[in-house]
């Protein structure tokens, strides 16, 4: 057996028995749902409605106010224009009104457009305030326009809803809010290839550590180099970690069915409709879900899942290799945070940027610059994928990465040599320089 | 006698700082071979250098007639003064996965171990974690992973830190055998009295330079002074005394004895043994006589302060 692969086998296995990663990694789906069952609970349950009183003076708005009870929303309207004004104000806190709505009688219609008051205690939420304010100028409009004496009902029919249609220039059609799922897989790959660089990235530091703290680390760079090593760990310990994640999604996707067929939770909007709508509903439902899943297997899949394992292998190994000389260079773990930083700092911002930038603009020169910037490019690469990048574009950024990758790994493999025999010492960034030259 | 290893004006420099200049040994084939030198004077960057964990600036080390090179470390076993074990894995896993490393099969690692488990008395160990051993107890087993595969060279690194009385001395006599095996051993460590019991050569290092090489009794025949303790009852001291110093140099001994004699240290200068004895039979009773060689200590000391 070759010496790298027997150092990828001890690496994988004693990562793997190591009891915290058992912990981890059978805890932490349960933990997952567990949160997920929670936060569904909570959120099905019935939000208390509020009570919102109006006193409405002109008595031309209340009848739209009481009108909205029917459809059942959060808020609940009473009309109390009957009682005075004064003593609805000090009764908001003894009735537990949500909120005092005030109509005062005018004259001239244009005045209600800046003399209506909310009275509340709590600030409402802006989403109220909109509907409110829709309720009131709906009504003044609808007023204005029988007044001008228009047919409302011609107005109704002359009025357009435009709804285009994307598509592309090759002719296949596009779906509205396709932009969302693209960010949302491409951020998804992004963001896991980020964890997975922060928690076994972590992993191959501190396993580095270990070995400086155990003092085995000098028997063992008498029969390997210290290269091997770092490569052997570095790949023991991704197993691990591809290992635990695959447990990880098998564990969660099962977790996710048998809570699915034990609750009977209804997907979708049809949850909450009449039958009649139901059947309606049901139908529309299907047909924007055929073409979702039309424009999903028409998104570049090759591309991503290519782009995810090419950039996956090319991120981790760049970070990793870090990692591992960070792991060298010093004594223990709490020596690590000042030499952690630059590490965390770009990947933070390959994340933001990724959901900055190219959410707004995947093609954008900010999304460009950071696709190709070796540190970021992983993430942020990853993220435009799914919108289609041309292929220089990718070829330039895989080959930096890649170039990046065999310095860095050079590099590091050069602290690396050096630092695990300096005991007892916390080497500054002048020290690490002075390394690189022995 | 032939040399196992050879080391050739080998350069080794840390930024600014030459840690060895121009260091040259030969260790002769199935002997034991004492490095000495006092802290930080380049024995461990020389050691490192011949395990290939770094490298020399010039230079080269031919080891049994070849350049040292990246197979040559199933060649040599080495235990490092900074030695450890992984302290979570067991016993066993441990030392067959650092057996392999030495280029061992699995098999062949397992009848080693066998052996040398069963030599030492260890057989019991095998799925105890490195952790639930004592610190003796695990230096025991960083011994065995050190001989396993059998190797050419050895190279102990204060191989007695860490041991009680009764396993050093189980380690010694497990070293001589390896010698007897046709080992050879390069050994370094700063207890004169064991380099004294155990080495056929020795190298004294200093300031990254070395400072002497050769034989045991070759050195110490090149360090002796020439003189004698000499332990004699008297009447007459003073008359012995005149004797004495007419013709040679005279110190104060100290040695043990059971009589209440006169203890001298006489230096001879050119003159023979038994023109001091004829003086000396002739004023009182000799009771002690021996010539006066240097230990290792007195050398180590008089070689490392006197440069």
């Amino acid at each position: 057996m070759s010496i790298i692969s027997l150092i990828i086998k001890r690496e994988f296995i004693a990562k793997v028995r190591n009891k915290s990663f058992i912990v981890m990694t059978f805890l932490s789906p349960l933990l997952f749902v567990g949160i997920a069952a929670f936060v569904g609970y909570l959120s099905s349950m019935k939000a208390e409605t509020k009570q919102i009183a109006i006193h409405d003076e002109s008595g031309l708005f209340v009848k739209d106010f009481i009108a909205e009870n029917n459809k059942k929303g959060e808020y609940k309207y009473l009309d109390l224009t009957l009682v005075n004004t004064q003593v609805l104000k000090d009764s908001i806190t003894s009735e537990g009104y949500e909120g005092l709505l005030l109509i005062p009688k005018t004259t001239n219609r244009a005045d209600f457009e800046s003399n209506i008051q909310f009275i509340s205690n709590s600030s409402p939420s802006i989403s109220f305030i909109e509907k409110v304010q829709n309720v009131i100028g709906n009504k003044i409009t609808n007023i204005n326009l029988v007044q001008a004496q228009l047919d409302t009902l011609a107005i109704k029919k002359a009025q357009s809803v435009v709804n285009i249609k994307l598509a592309k220039a090759s002719g296949e059609q596009s779906v509205k809010g396709l932009n969302e799922i693209k960010i949302a897989i491409g951020g998804g790959f992004g963001y896991l290839i980020m964890m997975f660089i922060i928690i076994y990235g972590n992993m191959v530091m501190r396993s580095v550590i270990e070995e400086k703290t155990n003092r085995i680390i000098e028997i063992i760079i008498s029969s390997v180099k210290p290269f091997q090593l770092m490569i052997g760990k570095i790949i023991g310990t991704s197993l691990a970690g591809i290992l635990q994640f695959v447990i990880w999604a098998v564990i969660g996707l099962s977790l996710m069915f048998a809570a699915s067929l034990f609750f009977g939770v209804n997907v979708g909007p049809t949850a909450k409709l009449p039958p009649e709508l139901m059947h309606q509903a049901q139908q529309e439902f299907a047909s924007t879900a055929q073409t979702y899943i039309k424009e999903l297997w028409n998104l570049p899949i090759a591309n991503i899942l290519l782009g995810f394992i090419v950039y996956f292998i090319g991120g981790y190994f760049l970070y990793s290799s870090f990692y591992a000389a960070i792991g060298a260079a010093v004594d223990n773990q709490t020596d690590s945070q000042q030499f952690l930083l630059p590490i965390i700092m770009p990947l933070m911002l390959s994340v933001y940027v990724g959901f900055f930038s190219v959410m707004n603009d995947p093609h954008g020169t900010i999304a460009v610059v950071f696709s190709m910037i070796p540190l970021t490019s992983p993430i942020v690469m990853l993220m435009r994928i799914p919108f289609g990048v041309p292929l220089w574009q990718i070829a330039i950024s895989v080959t930096l990465l890649f170039a990046t990758f065999f310095a860095v790994v050079w590099f590091a493999a050069k602290i690396y040599r050096v630092g695990i025999l300096m005991y007892g010492k916390k080497p500054t960034w002048r020290e690490l320089y002075k390394w690189l030259k022995y | 006698m032939s040399i196992l290893l050879e080391v050739n004006k080998v350069v080794k420099q840390y930024g600014d700082y030459v840690a060895l200049n121009e260091v040259s040994l030969s260790v002769p084939k199935g002997s034991i071979y004492g490095l000495l030198g006092p802290n930080g004077a380049g024995k461990t960057s020389l050691i490192r250098i011949i395990n290939q964990i770094t490298f020399p600036d010039r230079g080269e080390i031919i080891l049994d007639g070849e350049k040292l090179q990246p197979k040559h470390v199933q060649y040599i076993g080495y235990l490092p003064e900074e030695r450890g074990l992984y302290t979570s894995m067991k016993v066993g896993e441990q030392c067959l996965y650092l057996a392999q490393m030495k280029g061992l099969s699995k098999a062949e690692a397992k009848k080693q171990l066998d052996y040398w488990f069963d030599r030492l008395g260890i057989q019991g160990w095998w799925n105890k974690k490195i952790q639930e051993l004592s610190k003796g107890m695990a230096q025991k087993i960083q011994f065995v992973v050190c001989v396993l595969h059998k190797p050419k060279l050895l190279i102990f690194d204060e191989p007695f830190s860490g041991f009680d009385p009764v396993n050093a001395n189980v380690i010694k006599e497990e070293i001589l055998a390896l010698k007897e095996q046709g080992a050879t051993i390069i050994f370094s460590t700063h207890r004169m009295e064991s380099v004294e019991e155990l080495c056929d050569d020795i190298a004294l290092i200093h300031k990254s330079n070395k400072l002497l090489e050769g034989k045991l009794v070759d050195v110490k025949r090149q360090f002796k002074t020439n003189s004698y303790e000499v332990g004699i009852l008297s009447d007459n001291v003073e008359g012995l005394m005149y004797d004495i110093t007419q013709k040679f140099t005279v110190g104060p001994a100290n040695f043990k004895s059971l009589n209440k004699e006169l203890k001298l240290e006489i230096q001879l200068g050119t003159a023979l043994p038994n023109e001091l004895l004829h003086v000396l039979t002739q004023r009182g009773q000799v009771t002690h006589f021996v010539e006066k060689i240097p230990t290792v200590n007195d050398i180590f000391i008089q070689s490392v302060s006197g440069k």
